[in-house]
């Protein structure tokens, strides 16, 4: 059973609280007294609808203000698949929250208002998931109650849209257009009758059919290791496992191997699931491999075949999300943690920044804000074993962190 | 609604995820500790952390702070457990924060030990210098949990804030903590309630007695099912009765309220969960009394 990863954006006046609710709702996912305790919330708010989004905001800060401020995971399954949803805010100032929770998902969801059609916020969405190189898109035109289902206006925004598309890098990126309206239901989980015009799939038809884990399989295989399991037990004297969540490819039992950075070549003796010892690991797994010789490996270094060296790099050249209140600027030092790796590292150059709205580069800039996105070139204290993203999105992004606060404040990509 | 008859199968990835996390805390801190309650999430933690460092040990201890108001069954399979994993087992008791004072017990109708046992676990995790407490918290439980992170930085009072989360961007995760602080962590953040059944139910695992039908003396409160014990302030006209059932979450015998149920294996748990329209936390009176209850308690310190 597959785990699909959903982000949306967006904000309440989209229809997105009641898109995820219809979702929620016709999957049979949400109980009766969650749907209680929040009808009562919406009575004591003085709505007289249910609002959804109480479901969602769920922090006393976000619920006083009707804001979304953080990511909030929702969960949802149906036979075949399980689904999780990281909803974001869709304003700009939510811009470090919206690329946190897209991280993971193999398909966002970006909201259009039929009577508004492509607005400043359906710019900056687009941008992040071409960004972080989201495999699927489904632009949802909602509200299409408000606009009497015509086709005409979904038509339009569908131009708009792949006019957009046209500019971007990504160009593998799939597109799916939806016409609904996620108050009536229509184009959710069924077909609408209002739109007879349209002869795509619904919204959760689309959903149930992404094929997204056999593509990170076709990645070259880059095991990063996390702990080294050495038991000293009477029955594993000399057991020394390398354990590890392979980022992207697959490692099979018997293969030629070779230890980054130390270089060292070895052979997998076996790989083991628990107890159980597997002929193959994918993309993903967990597991533990032993190898048919001692050599010099531990936490932060990568096992990878031969034939597909990643190139160890100690300058690099990145894209870097702001994520802090306290900008970046050249000069500064910072811990970059790639994978298991954490390395010193300096911010030598700034070279540019970047508009996510009309795509502009800004040159001439002295730091990157909170929610900015800028070009970089880092210097590392010992070598990065990573792919570029565009490459290898599993071995391609890094998060910077601040020695002094400890904090997280900045995610690269690795170009 | 019918009752389903097929049971969806675990999805395999969520294992990945948790002994991935399992074992960056085992990488990234000196003096882990896993907070084990006895209850069904915490045993699937250890279920997770055998696996994670097979043929290795579980390179850090069990912390069970103990209430006293525990169901026995509980704590009879909490030892059997240690015996079976080789684990390492810490007992602190909230009676003994009691006793020294620093606590006061809860009086009236809904006394409970359960705001109290904060105390007796930030004590423990300062007694022994923890640097990260392994939670079984989902997120799919409360909405306050839904947006907690995975390493959820703690201030030396053990206080969650939730503004100033570190971002968790892919599946990089920052343990690094100033003196003083601390991390919970949550293996099991993206599992459900079904998730943590099916898995049951794949591995063969063994939960204590109580999760399954059985004959109970019990009371009628607030429209729902309490197990009677000495612990729990009843009045002249909550008379106890016998009923059948059993417990579909397990917390204090104070604060757990049962269901009525004629479930006596893990398939017919899991039936019973598909078509249940009440959620898990339903019968969790600590998180009713009032709509930001669990947020208040999290910021506390609560796990």
């Amino acid at each position: 059973m597959d785990i699909v990863r959903i982000a949306t954006a967006g904000s309440v006046d989209d229809g997105k609280s009641t898109l995820i609710g219809r979702l929620l709702f016709e999957t049979n996912s949400i109980t009766a007294d969650k749907l209680e305790a929040i009808e009562r919330a919406s009575k004591r708010r003085g709505v007289d609808y249910i609002d959804l989004s109480l479901l969602t905001d769920g922090l006393i800060a976000e619920r006083e203000q009707g804001i979304t401020i953080d990511v909030a995971n929702i969960y949802f399954s149906t036979p075949s698949r399980k689904y999780i949803i990281a909803d974001t805010p869709g304003h700009f100032e939510y811009t470090r929250n919206m690329i946190t929770g897209a991280s993971n998902a193999q398909v966002a969801v970006i909201l259009i208002d039929a009577r508004n059609g492509i607005v400043e916020q359906t710019h900056r969405h687009f941008y992040i998931t071409q960004l972080l190189r989201i495999p699927y898109v489904v632009v949802c035109i909602n509200k299409m109650d408000l606009v009497n289902y015509a086709q005409k206006q979904y038509e339009s925004i569908k131009e708009q849209f792949n006019d957009l598309f046209e500019k971007a890098n990504y160009k593998e990126q799939q597109l799916q257009f939806i016409p609904a309206s996620s108050l009536y239901g229509d184009n959710i989980s069924t077909k609408s009758t209002q739109m007879d015009w349209y002869k795509g799939p619904v919204l959760l038809e689309f959903l149930e059919g992404i094929e997204w884990h056999s593509l990170e399989n076709q990645f070259p295989p880059r095991f990063p290791v996390q702990y080294v399991i050495r038991p000293k037990s009477e029955q594993w004297h000399d057991f020394r496992g390398f354990a590890g969540k392979l980022a992207s490819g697959l490692l099979k039992k018997g293969d030629a191997v070779v230890a980054l950075p130390s270089m060292q070549e070895s052979t997998i003796e076996n790989i083991y699931r628990f107890e159980e010892a597997i002929d193959q690991a994918e993309s993903g797994d967990s597991v533990v491999i032993t190898l048919s010789s001692e050599i010099d490996l531990s936490r932060g270094d990568m096992l990878v075949k031969k034939d597909h060296l990643p190139a160890p790099m100690k300058e690099l050249s990145a894209q870097v999300c702001w994520l802090d209140h306290t900008p970046l600027k050249p000069g500064k030092n910072y811990l970059l943690q790639h994978g298991s790796n954490r390395v010193k590292a300096k911010v030598t150059n700034l070279f540019s920044s970047i508009n996510i709205v009309d795509y502009q580069t800004i040159e001439g800039v002295e730091e990157i804000g909170l929610n900015e996105i800028g070009y970089v070139s880092i210097k590392t204290a010992r070598p990065v074993l990573a792919d570029t993203y565009a490459s290898n999105k599993r071995n391609g992004a890094f998060i910077l962190i601040d020695e002094g606060t400890n904090s997280t404040v900045g995610v690269g990509f690795i170009g | 609604m019918s009752i389903p008859s097929t049971i969806p199968a675990f999805p395999r990835m969520l294992e990945d995820e948790s002994i991935y996390i399992m074992r960056e805390v085992a990488a990234q801190f000196e003096r882990p500790a896993l907070l084990f309650s006895g209850g069904k999430d915490s045993i699937t933690l250890v279920r997770l952390a055998q696996k994670a460092f097979w043929p290795g040990k579980i390179p850090f201890p069990l912390l069970h702070v103990d209430t006293g108001h525990n169901f026995p069954e509980t704590i009879e399979f909490r030892d059997w457990l240690v015996k079976e994993t080789g684990a390492e087992l810490i007992v602190r008791y909230v009676q003994d924060s009691i006793n020294s004072g620093k606590v006061k017990e809860e009086t009236g109708k809904y006394a409970s030990r359960n705001v109290l046992q904060t105390v007796t676990l930030l004590d423990a995790i300062e007694e022994f210098k923890f640097d990260a407490c392994i939670g079984g918290a989902r997120r799919d439980e409360e909405k306050a949990r839904a947006k907690e992170r995975i390493f959820s930085v703690r201030d030396d009072f053990g206080q969650w804030d939730p503004k100033k989360q570190r971002p968790e961007l892919f599946d990089m995760l920052n343990g690094r903590i100033n003196i003083g602080e601390n991390v919970r962590v949550f293996p099991i953040s993206n599992w459900t309630e079904l998730d943590v059944w099916t898995y049951i139910k794949e591995e063969n695992m063994a939960i204590p007695s109580i999760y399954y039908t059985h004959k109970r003396e019990v009371i009628e409160r607030d429209g729902m099912i309490w197990p009677n014990s000495p612990y729990l302030n009843t009045s002249e006209e909550e008379i106890p009765f016998e009923e059948i059932v059993r417990f579909r979450t397990v917390g204090d015998m104070t604060c757990t309220a049962a269901v009525a149920s004629t479930a006596n294996n893990i398939d017919d748990i899991i039936r019973e969960i598909l078509s249940a329209k009440i959620s898990e936390r339903g019968a969790r009176m600590d998180d009713k009394r009032s709509e930001a209850a669990m947020e208040q308690r999290k910021k506390e310190g609560y796990f």
